[in-house]
């Protein structure tokens, strides 16, 4: 009996010593992520989360704010200003990004290979474009893209021809193009470098005895092995290309009439928010832009991925 | 457990989030009082305080030091904030974020209407601004008012003038426009006797493109309260495309923008022969282009009729006080200070255009001979001219959007086969556009 119940009664607490202490190792582990979760939710959902509460809601200068629900969607998914400007962007990335990545995988296998004189000196060369601010890159251009006071209005006057003017509306996105490719040329080509750099030697001794020549081994052997380094860049690109907005915001003001306020998502959004006062529908099409980009993202990373 | 870590993180968001919301809720929410009398101001003079006025106005500055030694128990902080549309927009953010508004801003006139409707300035009648009615000239006070209420004060005035770089006409002997006729075969001889030179530069301005109409007659812009028209088919309107697209065809504007570095250099070589622009020029043309002192003269703007004598006003600025203001009556006695009486006199002697009847009738203003102009009285033709700016012109009440998107419009016929007419209909489709999704009650 005694026994009994000083089991009965012992038997408690440790089971409520276990639960406490199950609680103090639970909010010891709240104590470990706390922080970054705090941070998180802070500088990454909570603009996130205002972001599509604003986007429910329209602001006018006659009647103030109203709730509107999803009519902000609708209207951004029948804006030709917002469609032009995402069509610009990719064509902007169908063209520029393969240019961009072909050049840089060329630089990163010369590199590589081991055949090229002076090759740190290239390499550095290479990669100082994307050491330059891109609003610094974009006025450097800019001087040089001028036909009056600008390099090419030099060569015009020095050899008494006429070049097509870079940033006529016709030839402006493909200028863009150049310059954007100039700046991250070098970034890509590091990437790859790298991972070319951790292919096992023994790979390429062991195809140049089964009699592979160097192209053979380029493109049997190094490009499946950095494989995931170029989806990596490519995804980056892609987000890079429909994020366009330094590039043609300075040089909106060298070319005012062929870089509108909705040449490219992010500088209509940008408009729309700080000329128009339409913050709301500007959040609504930087959330309709954000889920594009994701999508267009995503699809590329489960397609690269897939083996085989 | 995982479901609670999602209850907890999702508790968390809903915490962040309705701390966003009530920030926001505590921006929207301006305070609104009331203005002060004389003798609230007087009190506010006694008990001093901090002045903040966001302007780039260069004649401030001096006029600001004034103030504060005759008041030494106020501190005026003058802050540039950046220039027209630049201000404009950290202005509206301010606004809207509720808090880091100035006391005082610069607001050019064409943009004071998007204020006023928003009610994010103060209305200077409550604080006595009703008497100053007469001293303003005529077309700077009817910026400023709307019936009763009294927005802003007007603190210069940009009635247009043709400033020519004499040495370049002299040159090639070519005489002085007096009609917009003889302007364009002035700018086919220039540009005939030598390439470089252009008559002027154009890449599409609002500014000028909508002070020339108004010099034309035109009347696009009509507003009523919340009722607004736009309409750039009207004969003004046509008058003046029929002789700007001529300029543009045969491409005798040179392409490069106002205000650039590109500007600057083409005003002082000579390549940029004239401009047609607003009276407060002359202090820019002598800070900015003094290489080419006294080549510059000053001449009545070109007509659209033969002996005809109308002009039109290009930019000028008023001072007004937001409602987010924390020391308005403060900021109401700076602002009566610098534009009216003594204050309004002793800028006009620093250089800027008066909108004071008295200070642009002083013989001292119109006989001052100006260096730069080679000793010429530009004043008199400046004043001339505000005498004959046509009555009645309208902006919109959200012409700093309207401005925004004209390069996105107009701007086609610079750059493409686009007739600027074409260009002109799209920019006011554009504004029809933003004025009905704003509220504004738009009908063409």
């Amino acid at each position: 009996m005694t026994l009994l119940s000083t089991s009965a009664q012992a038997a408690p607490p440790p089971r409520r010593r276990a639960r406490s202490r199950l609680r103090t190792e639970a909010w010891a582990g709240w104590g470990f992520a706390g922080p970054f979760v705090a941070v998180f939710g802070l500088v990454f959902l909570a603009p996130i989360g205002y972001a599509l509460y604003l986007s429910l809601f329209k602001d006018r200068l006659i009647g103030g704010t109203s709730f509107v629900g999803l009519d902000n969607y609708g209207e951004a998914l029948t804006d030709p200003r917002f469609w032009d400007g995402l069509a610009r962007v990719g064509l902007f990335l169908l063209v520029q990004v393969p240019v961009m990545l072909g050049i840089a995988l060329l630089v990163a296998l010369a590199i590589d290979s081991g055949r090229l004189y002076g090759k740190s000196f290239f390499r550095v060369a290479v990669f100082l474009p994307y050491a330059v601010p891109a609003v610094v890159a974009s006025l450097i251009w800019g001087f040089i893209y001028g036909t009056r006071f600008g390099l090419v209005g030099n060569i015009n006057d020095a050899f008494g021809v006429t070049l097509p003017d870079p940033l006529s509306p016709s030839l402006v996105l493909a200028s863009i193009g150049n310059i954007v490719t100039w700046e991250f040329v070098g970034y890509n080509m590091l990437i790859f470098y790298s991972a070319l750099k951790v292919v096992p030697r023994s790979l390429y001794e062991a195809a140049a005895i089964d009699g592979a020549g160097e192209w053979r081994i380029v493109t049997s052997v190094k490009l499946p092995a950095i494989r995931s380094a170029l989806v990596i860049a490519t995804i980056f690109s892609i987000i890079g290309s429909f994020q366009l907005f330094n590039e043609p915001s300075i040089l909106q003001k060298l070319a005012p009439n062929a870089i509108t306020s909705d040449f490219t998502p992010n500088l209509y959004t940008y408009s729309l928010s700080f000329a128009g006062q339409q913050h709301n529908y500007a959040a609504t099409v930087a959330i309709v832009m954000g889920v594009i980009t994701a999508i267009i993202a995503y699809t590329v990373q489960l397609r690269g991925m897939r083996k085989g | 457990m995982r479901t609670r870590t999602a209850r907890r993180l999702l508790g968390a968001l809903a915490v962040v989030s309705a701390l966003a919301l009530t920030a926001t809720a505590c921006g929207s929410d301006a305070s609104d009082g009331a203005g002060g009398g004389p003798k609230d101001i007087e009190a506010a003079l006694e008990k001093g305080g901090k002045v903040t006025v966001w302007a780039w106005e260069p004649t401030l500055k001096k006029v600001a030091e004034d103030f504060e030694k005759k008041y030494p128990k106020v501190d005026v902080e003058l802050v540039n904030a950046g220039t027209g549309d630049k201000q404009y927009t950290a202005l509206q953010n301010a606004i809207a974020a509720g808090s880091g508004a100035p006391d005082v801003a610069q607001v050019e006139y064409y943009a004071l209407g998007q204020f006023a409707i928003g009610e994010s300035v103060e209305d200077l009648s409550s604080y006595g601004a009703q008497k100053y009615g007469t001293s303003f000239t005529l077309g700077p006070w009817n910026a400023v008012t709307d019936g009763k209420a009294i927005h802003a004060l007007p603190m210069d005035s940009g009635p247009m003038a043709f400033f020519y770089n004499k040495q370049v006409f002299d040159k090639h002997g070519i005489n002085v426009p007096t009609t917009w006729d003889e302007y364009v075969e002035a700018a086919r001889a220039l540009h005939k006797a030598d390439p470089k030179i252009f008559i002027t530069n154009d890449t599409g301005d609002a500014g000028a493109t909508t002070s020339l109409i108004w010099q034309a007659g035109g009347r696009p812009y009509k507003t009523n309260g919340t009722a607004v028209t736009v309409n750039f088919g009207d004969e003004g309107t046509k008058t003046f495309t029929a002789t700007w697209q001529k300029l543009l065809d045969e491409k005798l504007v040179a392409p490069i923008s106002s205000w650039s570095d590109a500007w600057y250099k083409g005003l002082a070589d000579g390549s940029i022969a004239t401009l047609s622009i607003g009276a407060w020029m002359p202090a820019n043309l002598t800070s900015g282009v003094a290489s080419a002192s006294g080549d510059w003269r000053v001449a009545p703007l070109p007509q659209w009729t033969k002996g005809a004598k109308v002009s039109a006003e290009n930019g000028g600025s008023s001072l007004a006080v937001p409602k987010a203001s924390k020391n308005k009556e403060l900021a109401y006695a700076f602002t009566e200070f610098v534009t009216t009486g003594a204050g309004a006199s002793a800028r006009v002697a620093e250089g800027a255009f008066p909108a004071t009847s008295a200070d642009l009738e002083s013989p001292a203003f119109l006989d001052a001979p100006f260096p730069y102009f080679g000793g010429q009285k530009a004043n008199q033709i400046f004043a001339e001219s505000a005498r004959n700016v046509g009555v009645d012109w309208n902006y919109l009440p959200y012409q700093v959007y309207a401005n925004s998107v004209f390069n996105d419009t107009a701007g086609k016929a610079y750059v493409s086969p686009t007739k600027l007419s074409d260009g002109l209909k799209a920019w006011q489709d554009a504004s029809v556009k933003y004025g009905k999704d704003q509220g504004f009650t738009v009908n063409q």
